[in-house]
C-alpha cells in the first residue's frame, strides 16, 4: 500500500448513513430523556428503511472500496435488504413490549441500528479483517440487547452466556484467520482465491484455518454442535430481542458464511463441503428431534431455527449458483414466516404477563380466530406444507441438492422435516382442538397487526407471485459466481 | 380496462369478505353490487373494443412459473369468445347480486354471501380470459371452490354440507381428467400457451403416445381427457350427479353458478380449444354423443321431479347437452349462442323459482304449491317468458339458438349429427312438457298449501323484480338481435380467429338448406309437449297418476334419476368404505400399531428427551461441547493425511 488516496465512500454509503443516524438518535435520546423511546424507535425505523433503499440502489453493480476490503454487489444488496427488514420490524414489534414491561429505553433502537451496521459490514466483508470487524461490532451490540431487561435474572443470564460463548467462538475464528494468513500471506478474499486456486493441493494448515473460521461462523448461525447457547438465550432474552436474534443475525451470519466459503475458498469446495454437510445433517436432526420435548414456545422456536439453518446449509453444501439461490430464497421466506411467528408470540399476553407455554395457545381458534389462523399459516409454512411459501423454500433447496447428486442429504432433509412437522402441527392441533383457555389481552397493537397481515400474506401467496423474491435471489447468487 | 373488469369483483369480495364486520350488511351489498355493475358496464365497453380489432389481444400481468421448459404467466386473452363470456358473466352476476339483496335479506351472514358471489365472479372471469392451460385450470378450480362454499352456504343443514362435498368430489374426478389432459398437452406440444399449442395442433395429427404398449393418438387423447374435465364441470352424463344436489345452495347461487356461468365453463372450454378438437374426429364424436345422450336423459328425469329447483336443474343439465352436441358437430358458434341465450332464460327461471319459493315461505315442493298466479303476477309472467324461451317458441331467444343447433346437427350429415338431432328433437318435446308441468303445478289449479301459507303469499320486492325484468328482456329479444353475429352471415367476421371450424365441418353453413320438415319438427314437438302438459295437468289431472301406476317401473326409474346415485353408491362409495375399513383395521391397527405400539413415535419422543437433557444450562458444558466439535472436525481432516 504505497499511496493512501482516500477510499471511495459511495459503496459504504448505506452503512455511513445508518451509523450517523444512530449517533444522531443517541443524542436525541440523551437530550430528550426517558420519554423519548417511542420517537427514537420510529426514527430508527425510518433510518433503517432509508438505508435499505440506499443499500439496494448501491448494490446494483459490483463495487469494491477501502483498498479491497469492502465490496457491494447484488448479493450484498439482497442480504442487506433482509437484515434491515428484520431489524426494522424488530423495532416496530418491540415498542409495545418494552413499554408494557417498563423497560422502554431509547438505547434499544440505537443498539439495534449499531448491530445492523455490523451485520451490513459482515455482508460486505471482502477481507478477513473486515469480516472480524463487522462480526464484533454486531456481537457487542447483541450482548447488550440480550440482557436488556437487566433486572430480570434470566435476561442477564442470557446475555452473559452469549457473551462468554461468543468470546470463545471469536477466539476460534481469529485463530483460524491467523492460520489462513500464515499459510497464504494475505487476508484479502480476492488474493486468497488466487492463492488457493494456484497452489495445487492445499496445505493442512490452511485447511485447519478454514475449519476454525467455519466453526466461528457456525456458532453465529447456531449450527449443531455450536448451537448450545441458542435455546437458553432465546428463552431468556426479551422476546423482541429473541426475534432479532432469530431473524437478522441469522441473515448476516449466513451471508458471511456463504461469501467466505464461496469467494476465497470456492476452489476448495470438496474440502469444506464435508464440514457443511456435517453441520447441516446434525442441525436438521437435532432441530427436529429436540424441539418435540419443548413446552416453551421460545425454546421451541430456538430449535426450529437450528433446524432451518440445517436446511439452508444444504444449499451451501451444494455450492453452485442454484444452491446459493436456494439458500437465499430460503432465508427470505424464513424471514417472513419467522417475523410472523414472533409477532404472534408477542401477542401471547395474559393479564399483562407473557404467556410463553405452548399449552397457553389452547383453543385460540375459538377465542381469537384471526390470530390462530395467522399462526396456523406460519406453522404450516415452517413445516413445509404446500401451498405455503415454506414448501417452495425447501423445494428449491432439495432440488439443488439432487442436481448436485447429494441425494443422501436431500433424503435426510425430507425425513427430518417429517419429524419436524410433528411439533409444528401440534401447535395447530392445540389451537384448534383443545379446550379454550382465557383469551389473550386485547387489543393487539397496530404495529403487530400490520406485521402479522403482511407476513401472513407473503407466506400464503408467495406461490402466486414468486418473482419478487426468486428473481433478485437468482441475480444475487449469480453475482457471487459471476466474477 | 379489462384488468379492472376482472379484478374489481375480487376487490369487492375482499372488502366485503374481510371488512364485512366493519361496513355491515348494507355496506357489503353496496360494495359488491356496485363493483359488479361497474364491471359489467366496462365489460360491455371492452367487448365493443374487441369487435373492432382483428387479432386476439393479450394483456400480460405477471410471470408466474418459469421452470425448465414450463413458462406460464398471468395474462388476459381478449378475443370475441372471451368477450362474449365476460359480458354474460358480469351481466348475469350483476343481476344476481342485486336480486340477492332481496332474497337474502333475512340471512345473518350477508357479507360472507356477497363476498363469495363476487369471488366466484372473479374466478369465472379468470377462467374465460385465460391465455394458457394453467390459468384456465386456476379459474376452473377457483369456481369449483366458490361453488363448494356457496352450495354449503347454509352450513347448519346436513344436506347442504353433503351436497357441497358431493359437488367437490365429483368435480375432482372431472378435474383429474382435466389435469391429465393438461399434462398430455404439455408432453405433446411442449408448451401450455394457447397460441403455441393451437399453432402446432395440425402437426400433431397422426402422432401417437405409447401407454402400456397401447399406441394412442395423442391429440385425441388430450382432447378426450380435457373433455372429461368439461363433463365434470358441466354435469354431463356420468358426472352429472352433483348438479341436482347442488340446489341445496341459496337460489341466487343456483341461478348464477349452476345455470348461467360455471356449468357452461365446459362448453366454453371446448369452444376455446376448437383448434384442437377440430383435428380429432373421434373426440368430436365423443363430445356429440355424450351431449346428445345427456340432453335426452336429463330431460326425462326432469319430467318426474317434484322439487321446483330440481326440475330446472335437470333442465340445465339437458340444455348443456344441447350445447355439447352442437360443439360435437363443429357448430361452436351455435353452442356459444345457446350458452348466451340460456344464461338469460335459465337464470330467469331460477330467479323466478326463487321468487316463488320466497313467496311461499321456503317451500320447494311443487305438490304443495298451486293457484299462485293471481297473487304473484309478475313472477308468473316472467316464468312464462323463461319457459317459452326454454321450449324454443319462435321469436323468443331460445328458439333461435336451439333451432340452429338442431338444424346444424342434421346438416352435419354424419351419424353423430343424426343421432343428436333425433334425441334433441325428442328432448324438445320433453322440455316443453316439464316446463308447462312446472308452470301448471306451481301457479294453477287449487292451492295445495295450507291456508296460513297462502295468506302470506306476496309478490317479491322490487329489488328482486328488476333483475327479473332485465333477464326477461334478454330472454325475449337477445336472440333475435344477435343471431346474425353468432350464427348468421356475419359469423366469420364476428368470431374471427377465436373459433376454428375446418371447411369440411361447416355444419352451420348448411343450416339453410335442410328440408322444411326437419326444420319445423322441433317446433312441432315443443307445441305438442305444451299441449300434452295441459291435457295431463289442467284438463284431466287424473292422467299422470294413472300413467305412473300403469308404467310403475318406468316412473320409478325416472323418479329415482335412472338409479345413478344408487349405482355409484354401490360401486364406489361402498367399495371405498370396505377398502378403508380393511386398511384401517389390518393396515393401521394390526401392522403399524401392532408391530410397534407407537413404536417410531415413542422412539422419537425418547430421543427428544435425551436431546434436551444435553441442555444443562451450564456454560462450561456448552463450551465443552463446542470444543469437542472443534476437535472432531479437525481430526476428521487430519487423519486421512
Amino acid at each position: 500500500m504505497h499511496s493512501f488516496a482516500p477510499p471511495a465512500l459511495l459503496p459504504a454509503l448505506p452503512e455511513l448513513v445508518l451509523v450517523c443516524s444512530a449517533m444522531l438518535l443517541l443524542l436525541i435520546g440523551v437530550f430528550r430523556g426517558e420519554g423519548s423511546s417511542r420517537l427514537v424507535s420510529w426514527l430508527a425505523v425510518l433510518a433503517l428503511v432509508v438505508t435499505l433503499g440506499l443499500a439496494v440502489r448501491v448494490g446494483l453493480e459490483p463495487r469494491v472500496s477501502f483498498y479491497g476490503m469492502f465490496v457491494t454487489d447484488p448479493f450484498a444488496a439482497f442480504m442487506k435488504t433482509l437484515v434491515l427488514l428484520g431489524s426494522a420490524v424488530t423495532i416496530l414489534m418491540g415498542m409495545r413490549y418494552f413499554e408494557d414491561h417498563g423497560i422502554a429505553r431509547f438505547e434499544f433502537p440505537v443498539l439495534v441500528m449499531l448491530a445492523s451496521t455490523g451485520m451490513m459490514i459482515m455482508v460486505s466483508a471482502n477481507d478477513l479483517i473486515t469480516l472480524y470487524l463487522g462480526l464484533e461490532l454486531q456481537s457487542l451490540a447483541l450482548y447488550v440487547v440480550a440482557s436488556f431487561d437487566r433486572d430480570s435474572p434470566r435476561s442477564s443470564e442470557a446475555g452473559l452466556k452469549y457473551f462468554v460463548l461468543g468470546a470463545l467462538a471469536s477466539g476460534l475464528l481469529l485463530y483460524g484467520a491467523s492460520l489462513v494468513y500464515g499459510f497464504t500471506g494475505t487476508t484479502n478474499f480476492a488474493a486468497l482465491a488466487t492463492a488457493v486456486s494456484s497452489g495445487g493441493a492445499p496445505s493442512a494448515g490452511l485447511i485447519i484455518g478454514l475449519v476454525f473460521v467455519a466453526i466461528g461462523l457456525a456458532f453465529k448461525v447456531s449450527a449443531v454442535p455450536f448451537h448450545m447457547w441458542t435455546p437458553d438465550v432465546y428463552e431468556g432474552a426479551p422476546t423482541p430481542v429473541t426475534a432479532f436474534f432469530a431473524v437478522s443475525t441469522k441473515m448476516a451470519a449466513i451471508a458471511l458464511f456463504i461469501r467466505f466459503l464461496v469467494e476465497p475458498f470456492g476452489p476448495l469446495l470438496a474440502e469444506w463441503r464435508q464440514i457443511i454437510v456435517f453441520l447441516s445433517v446434525a442441525s436438521m436432526i437435532l432441530g427436529s428431534v429436540a424441539a418435540i420435548a419443548q413446552s416453551n414456545i421460545k425454546r421451541l422456536m430456538a430449535y426450529s431455527s437450528i433446524g432451518h439453518i440445517g436446511y439452508a446449509l444444504i444449499g451451501l453444501a451444494v455450492g453452485t449458483s442454484s444452491g446459493i439461490r436456494g439458500v437465499l430464497v430460503y432465508m427470505a421466506i424464513y424471514l417472513f414466516m419467522n417475523l410472523g411467528t414472533w409477532a404472534v408470540i408477542l401477542c401471547m399476553r395474559r393479564n399483562g404477563q407473557m404467556a410463553e407455554g405452548i399449552a397457553d395457545l389452547a383453543g385460540l381458534a375459538r377465542t381469537q380466530p384471526g390470530l390462530a389462523l395467522a399462526l396456523a399459516i406460519f406453522m404450516f409454512a415452517m413445516a413445509g406444507v404446500p401451498p405455503t411459501a415454506g414448501f417452495f423454500s425447501k423445494l428449491y433447496i432439495f432440488l439443488a441438492a439432487i442436481d448436485a447428486h447429494l441425494n443422501g442429504l436431500a433424503i435426510i432433509g425430507v425425513l427430518a422435516s417429517v419429524v419436524g412437522a410433528f411439533y409444528y402441527l401440534r401447535i395447530v392441533k392445540v389451537m384448534y382442538f383443545d379446550e379454550p383457555l382465557a383469551a389473550f389481552d386485547r387489543p393487539i397493537s397496530a404495529e403487530l397487526k400490520g406485521v402479522l397481515l403482511v407476513t401472513a400474506i407473503v407466506t400464503l401467496f408467495f406461490i402466486l407471485l414468486p418473482d419478487p423474491i426468486v428473481g433478485p435471489a437468482q441475480a444475487a447468487a449469480a453475482s457471487l459466481f459471476g466474477k | 380496462m379489462a384488468i379492472v373488469v376482472v379484478f374489481l369483483p375480487l376487490l369487492a369480495a375482499v372488502i366485503a369478505g374481510f371488512g364485512g364486520r366493519a361496513i355491515g350488511d348494507r355496506g357489503a351489498e353496496l360494495v359488491t353490487c356496485a363493483g359488479l355493475i361497474v364491471s359489467a358496464a366496462l365489460a360491455a365497453v371492452v367487448f365493443y373494443g374487441i369487435l373492432g380489432q382483428h387479432d386476439a389481444q393479450i394483456i400480460p400481468l405477471a410471470s408466474w412459473i418459469v421452470s425448465g421448459g414450463v413458462d406460464v404467466s398471468w395474462s388476459l386473452r381478449l378475443d370475441t369468445l372471451s368477450g362474449v363470456m365476460m359480458v354474460v358473466v358480469t351481466l348475469v352476476s350483476a343481476m344476481v347480486h342485486i336480486y340477492s339483496i332481496g332474497y337474502m335479506a333475512h340471512d345473518p351472514h350477508i357479507p360472507r354471501f356477497m363476498a363469495y358471489l363476487s369471488l366466484f365472479t372473479f374466478f369465472m372471469l379468470m377462467l374465460v380470459t385465460a391465455d394458457n392451460f394453467v390459468q384456465l385450470f386456476f379459474g376452473w378450480e377457483g369456481v369449483g371452490l366458490a361453488s363448494y362454499l356457496l352450495i354449503g352456504f347454509w352450513s347448519d343443514r346436513p344436506t347442504a354440507n353433503a351436497a357441497a362435498i358431493k359437488a367437490f368430489v365429483v368435480n375432482r374426478i372431472g378435474d383429474f381428467g382435466f389435469a391429465l389432459g393438461i399434462f398430455t398437452v404439455f408432453v405433446v406440444f411442449g408448451s401450455l400457451d394457447f397460441g403455441t399449442v393451437f399453432a402446432k395442433a395440425p402437426s400433431a395429427v397422426g402422432t401417437t403416445i405409447e401407454f402400456l404398449h397401447w399406441r394412442v393418438p395423442s391429440l385425441t387423447l388430450a382432447c378426450i381427457l380435457l373433455f372429461v374435465g368439461a363433463m365434470g364441470k358441466s354435469a354431463q352424463l356420468g358426472l352429472h350427479t352433483w348438479l341436482p344436489d347442488a340446489m341445496e345452495g341459496p337460489t341466487p347461487v343456483s341461478a348464477l353458478i349452476h345455470a348461467a356461468t360455471m356449468v357452461t365453463a365446459g362448453v366454453y372450454m371446448v369452444a376455446r380449444l376448437s383448434p384442437m378438437f377440430e383435428y380429432s374426429a373421434t373426440a368430436l364424436a365423443v363430445v356429440g354423443v355424450i351431449g346428445g345422450t345427456t340432453a335426452m336423459f336429463a330431460a326425462s328425469i326432469g319430467m318426474a321431479q317434484n322439487d321446483i329447483k330440481r326440475v330446472i336443474a335437470y333442465s340445465t343439465c339437458s340444455q348443456l347437452g344441447y350445447m355439447f352436441f352442437a360443439a360435437g358437430v363443429s357448430a361452436y358458434g351455435a353452442a356459444i349462442f345457446h350458452l348466451f341465450t340460456h344464461a338469460f332464460f335459465k337464470a330467469l327461471l331460477f330467479l323466478g323459482a326463487g321468487s316463488v319459493i320466497h313467496a311461499v315461505g321456503g317451500e320447494q315442493d311443487m305438490r304443495r304449491m298451486g293457484g299462485l298466479w293471481q297473487k304473484i303476477p309478475y313472477t308468473y309472467a316472467v316464468m312464462w317468458i323463461g319457459s317459452l324461451s326454454l321450449a324454443g317458441i319462435p321469436l323468443f331467444s331460445g328458439y333461435f339458438s336451439k333451432d340452429t343447433i338442431l338444424a346444424a346437427s342434421w346438416a352435419a350429415g354424419d351419424a353423430v349429427g343424426r343421432y343428436s338431432y333425433c334425441l334433441g328433437t325428442f328432448t324438445a318435446f320433453l322440455t316443453a312438457f316439464y316446463s308447462w308441468r312446472l308452470i301448471i303445478m306451481t301457479f294453477h289449479g287449487k292451492p295445495r298449501a295450507d291456508a296460513e301459507t297462502m295468506h302470506h303469499v306476496h309478490e317479491s320486492p322490487w329489488v328482486m323484480l328488476i333483475p327479473l325484468f332485465v333477464l326477461a328482456a334478454g330472454a325475449t329479444v337477445a336472440g333475435y338481435f344477435t343471431r346474425g353475429f353468432f350464427i348468421g352471415e356475419g359469423r366469420t367476421a364476428f368470431w374471427k380467429a377465436s373459433i376454428l371450424v375446418l371447411p369440411a365441418h361447416n355444419s352451420l353453413g348448411g343450416v339453410e338448406s335442410i328440408p322444411a320438415a326437419i326444420a319445423y319438427l322441433p317446433l312441432v314437438c315443443a307445441l305438442l309437449g305444451i299441449a300434452v302438459a295441459y291435457l295431463c295437468y289442467m284438463v284431466r289431472p287424473g292422467i299422470p297418476a294413472a300413467l305412473a301406476m300403469r308404467f310403475r317401473a318406468l316412473y320409478l326409474f325416472l323418479l329415482n334419476k335412472w338409479y345413478f346415485d344408487e349405482l355409484y353408491d354401490r360401486l364406489f362409495v361402498h367399495t371405498a368404505f370396505v377398502l378403508g375399513d380393511g386398511l384401517w383395521k389390518t393396515g393401521d391397527g394390526t401392522i403399524i400399531d401392532g408391530l410397534g405400539p407407537d413404536g417410531i413415535s415413542a422412539a422419537t419422543r425418547e430421543l427428544a428427551r435425551e436431546a434436551s437433557k444435553l441442555q444443562t444450562g451450564y456454560v462450561y458444558h456448552y463450551a465443552f461441547v463446542m470444543l469437542i466439535g472443534v476437535v472432531a472436525l479437525v481430526t476428521w481432516y487430519l487423519i486421512p493425511r
